[in-house]
């Protein structure tokens, strides 16, 4: 047993996190940069800090992760960050020349109160910012929220960097998505696309942290997107933030400092959510739905049907990210399965385990912010065994223990591929998740069928 | 393959990567990148290691926390590990290390597969941390059950001022029978893991070590110090010791437990494996108990037919000397037969490593028992003497950001100092060439005119793949697939890319085979496409001709 000490029988705990479903700001921050084009993410703080973000996020997609750090000393947590950036900000812009920094900062640097506007202006004022090019920052102290409010903070700092209203409103509509994979944000550009809309999306990690091996190295990758379409994006006609936790202060910010009328819909995971999102192109957009999209919608429509025998009734529990969490609870009830528990590290709002309850329709167990760690999860779970576990990476040890398949969804993914080249929104998504819930269930009931009940056709 | 004269020059290649640098960083740059000379005695250039990264660089570099509750601590299997801080810390060194440990029944204690944190919250940071870390304790206590807990603190937690050790204090009253204990390994601490090395072997040898008389039956008892079981290495070494009649007293820190630590004191002799990270350990036991350290390495086959030598010389009984013989032997005969073929295929291929306080060394013998070339290799956070060897130890100068890792004054245990070996014969057997308390360092054991880099950086990686076009990389996670989209080979030497042991002789096999698969697999040839050999240019209908 690899985690012989959880018991089953579950007790207050009110200081000790045991197995963290979540992990710190930072590292959201620093994927979100990585989906503006030629933005170099820079962490204010030890680096050790650096480190860990860059081997977390590069073992989650198995790519580079290209990161600076301002390596504080002992003496710079003492006197202050101030020298260490504006170092690292000359340093930067002569060795890997990007068009932006993004830094965040640390619990380090939040700690010792460096204020980094006031850093920034003055490197600024000292030339060391080259003309046309940017250090923008988001504060993203670890002991605040998890790596989704750090994604939101970094999303929000780019808004507000770059969003810019003209006051001449263009056609496109603009999209910002929660923290998700790259395939999903080429999946919902690909929706978009095909409905005809144009549209602006940030940040948009596709073809960065899943780019090609073609014996080049690019230390900015072809994907992210460019300055100029965020800076436009103040002047598109709408805009639709997709999952509220990781995307509403950009939302806001949006809203009301570039007055785009900004609303927030779930990640378009699952049947009824993608429909929504369609649905609300296709009003919003005065579009129709055009065939490719009805046929991807249709084969979806088609699998989940065929075999929905092999889902209904089954007993899910799923731990992660409250807007994919949202997303999972959406698609397993549009299925007919049962979701027992809803479990995330990540502040979210009290309407968060309503819209969950209200979705799997009223006895989901949803437990958020302290004590809803992996290791409180494992014991829900020997108290009401699911059939199938949907979580990262780290739950493996839980579904080997328990003997319970695992699907492996939300950040970290340490151990498996393909999270980032196939999505799970969308319905593209939609069926690749649905492939991968009845392969998991569908191999286990070969494994464990009688030899008289073992069947070649399913 | 081209001889190392008709590559292009290291000094060139010094010149030129100074020279795109700000002046800053050039000055200081240029005493961490050293073209290698190899005069009488192993005299080597000197080498500027453990210094500040400078801010802005892309380094390879960790922190302090890192080197002590990531690297030595971690491995232990029962010692309860609490992070206290936000809950990064905690988050990222939970089982990223690979370190494999094996309890011995269902029974034993394990909390490796655990992440435990205070998770401090913007509340905590402001009135302090101390009320939750005690609380944490308590809920610690209540659900598992530990002998010890280790707490680590983080970059905040030294900042607003909580004394973890005076809370490993109060918590040893109100529980007794646990030994808790505290390490101030803040990330900010020091230039580098390192910094965090010497925390954690300060810590466990006045609050664990000598806590425990009760020792291991057997002649030869030995602890292995500095090998933390990546990838089963541990395990493979165990093998071959307890082939050859030693017995292991306890490993620090690869599959190991408390207990073990606790009465390591009473063991015969320490041999070292990672110098950088656990050469403190071995000096202080050396001054309070008298158990004699040297240096091994089980990393090559070669290499480790020497260490399981030099620990049978070191006992001078002809029966172990005799055994050891033998399984040397026996091992090699499977060895030789696998490099052989692997070398067919492997000769002459280049590498260059920049990994660890150790690794960057010790791989290098496995590289050339297949025939490879070390063109350049360079620490990660290791100190000079593990680049010129420790006779340059007194030359050292302390700087400010080592002299805030504490150095123990340490006394000779008024009871149980006992020296393994008496001042008398320790001085024989050094006239006979046997060395005790040493460590040659790597640059010696490098060729001439092969470049050495502290602390290699992004870009300093990048110009040397552009240069070299070295046949493999090794170095560590966050290198690895900025080499690879060059299309280029790259071994994780941190993690092994989730395979091994490497160690020892299986190990050795396993890495000959890991290496020939890199290098002879078709795999990388595909990153160019056909046409990129024959671009379109060439064969349009010229429309525009």
């Amino acid at each position: 047993m690899l985690l012989r000490h959880t018991p089953g029988e579950i007790s207050e705990r009110g200081a000790l996190t045991v197995n963290p479903a979540k992990t710190c700001q930072p590292v959201g921050a620093m994927y979100a940069a990585l989906g503006v084009h030629r933005c170099l993410p820079h962490s204010h703080g030890s680096q050790g800090c650096c480190a860990y973000h860059r081997s977390a996020l590069t073992r989650h997609y198995a790519e580079p992760i290209m990161a600076s750090t301002s390596s504080f000393t002992e003496g710079a947590s003492v006197f202050g960050g101030q020298s260490n950036l504006l170092e690292s900000i000359n340093n930067i812009f002569t060795l890997y020349n990007p068009d932006i920094i993004a830094v965040n900062t640390t619990c380090l640097s939040e700690v010792i109160g460096d204020d980094l506007t006031q850093i920034i202006g003055r490197a600024a004022a000292d030339n060391k910012i080259p003309k046309g090019k940017t250090v923008m920052f988001a504060s993203t102290p670890s002991f605040k929220g998890s790596h989704v409010t750090g994604y939101a903070n970094m999303l929000a700092a780019i808004v507000q960097s770059f969003a810019k209203n003209t006051g001449r409103k263009t056609d496109r509509i603009t999209l910002l998505p929660s923290f998700i994979e790259p395939s999903d944000m080429s999946e919902i550009k690909h929706i978009v696309s095909a409905m005809g809309i144009a549209y602006i999306m940030y940040p948009d990690t596709s073809d960065v942290v899943n780019g090609p091996l073609d014996g080049t190295f690019r230390m900015y990758p072809k994907g992210g997107t460019p300055r100029a379409l965020i800076e436009e994006s103040g002047d598109s006609r709408c805009a639709f933030a997709l999952g509220r936790v990781g995307t509403l202060s950009a939302a806001k910010l949006l809203d009301t400092r570039c007055k785009v009328k900004t609303e927030i819909l779930d990640l378009p995971i699952g049947i009824t959510a993608t429909d929504e999102f369609v649905d609300c192109l296709r009003k919003t957009a005065g579009v129709s739905v055009p065939e490719s999209l009805l046929l991807e919608r249709g084969q979806f429509v088609d699998v989940l049907c065929d075999k929905n025998q092999y889902l209904y009734g089954k007993k899910v529990s799923l731990s992660g990210d409250p807007d994919i969490l949202l997303g999972l609870a959406r698609f397993c009830s549009d299925a007919g399965m049962k979701v027992l528990h809803v479990v995330t590290g990540t502040p979210a709002p009290g309407k968060f385990a309503d819209r969950i309850r209200e979705i799997t329709g009223g006895d989901t167990l949803v437990k958020v912010g302290p004590q809803a760690d992996l290791f409180y999860f494992h014991q829900l779970l020997q108290n009401n065994r699911p059939d199938l576990i949907f979580g990262n990476t780290y739950c493996k040890y839980i579904a080997r223990d328990m003997d319970i398949p695992l699907i492996r969804t939300g950040f970290p993914i340490y151990d498996r591929v393909g999270h980032s080249y196939f999505p799970i929104t969308g319905y593209r998504g939609g069926l690749h998740l649905l492939v991968k819930i009845l392969d998991a269930i569908m191999d286990r009931q070969d494994r464990d069928a009688p030899e008289e009940k073992f069947e070649l056709v399913m | 393959m081209a001889d190392i004269t008709e590559r292009p020059s290291v000094e060139n290649f010094k010149e030129e990567v100074l020279r795109s640098y700000p002046p800053k960083i050039a000055k200081k740059r240029a005493k961490q990148i050293i073209i290698n000379k190899v005069e009488n005695q192993e005299e080597v250039p000197v080498i500027q290691a453990n210094t500040r990264t400078i801010p802005g660089i892309i380094t390879m570099r960790g922190c302090a926390y890192a080197g002590c509750k990531g690297v030595v601590l971690g491995p232990t299997r029962d010692i309860l590990q609490i992070t206290h801080g936000p809950v990064g810390c905690g988050f990222y060194s939970w089982l990223t290390r690979r370190n494999q440990t094996k309890p011995e029944s269902l029974s034993d204690t394990n909390f490796m597969t655990y992440a435990m944190s205070t998770d401090l919250q913007e509340d905590e940071i402001i009135f302090g941390g101390e009320k939750k870390l005690r609380a944490a304790i308590d809920e610690a206590v209540a659900l598992f059950h530990p002998r010890a807990i280790g707490i680590f603190a983080t970059c905040p937690v030294g900042l607003i001022g909580d004394d973890v050790h005076a809370v490993a204090r109060a918590m040893e009253e109100k529980y007794p029978d646990i030994n808790i204990f505290g390490f101030s390994c803040e990330g900010y601490k020091g230039v580098s893991q390192s910094a965090g090395h010497h925390v954690a072997n300060n810590k466990v040898f006045t609050d664990v070590v000598g806590l425990s008389d009760k020792a291991r039956e057997g002649r030869f008892r030995v602890n292995i110090l500095g090998e933390y079981n990546i990838g089963g290495d541990a395990f493979e070494i165990e093998r071959i010791v307890a082939d050859c009649g030693i017995t292991l007293h306890s490993t620090f820190s690869g599959n190991s437990t408390y207990e073990e630590f606790s009465s390591a004191h009473t063991a015969d002799l320490n041999v070292v494996m990672c110098h950088r990270s656990i050469n403190y350990l071995a000096g202080m036991m050396e001054t309070r108990y008298g158990i004699p350290w040297f240096k091994v390495n089980f990393v090559g086959a070669g290499a480790t037919s020497k260490s399981l030598l030099k620990i049978a010389n070191y006992f001078e009984d002809p029966a172990l000397i005799k055994k050891t013989e033998e399984v040397i032997a026996r091992e090699m005969e499977e060895v030789a037969k696998v490099r052989d073929d692997v070398k067919s295929r492997c000769q002459g291929k280049t590498a260059m490593l920049y990994v660890g306080g150790s690794r960057a060394h010790h791989y290098q013998d496995l590289l050339k028992e297949i025939g490879m070339t070390i063109l350049s290799a360079g620490y990660e956070f290791a100190h000079r003497d593990d680049y010129e060897g420790r006779k340059i130890m007194s030359s050292i100068v302390v700087d400010a950001d080592s002299r805030n890792i504490e150095e123990l004054t340490v006394e000779p245990d008024p009871e149980r100092y006992k020296p393994r070996v008496t001042p008398e014969e320790r001085a024989r057997r050094e006239a006979e060439g046997f060395a005790f308390s040493d460590y040659r360092g790597m640059m010696p054991e490098m060729d001439n005119q092969t470049l050495v880099i502290d602390d290699c950086n992004h870009y300093e990686l990048e110009e040397l793949i552009d240069r070299y076009h070295p046949d493999l990389v090794c170095a560590g996670i966050k290198e690895k697939y900025v080499v690879q989209k060059h299309g280029i080979p790259m071994k994780q030497l941190h993690s092994y890319d989730y395979m091994g042991p490497f160690a020892g002789y299986r190990g050795a096999i396993n890495f000959y085979r890991e290496i020939d698969r890199l290098l002879n697999s078709n795999v990388f040839k595909f990153a160019r496409a056909p046409w990129d050999e024959n671009p379109q240019i060439h064969a349009s209908y010229g429309f525009n001709g």
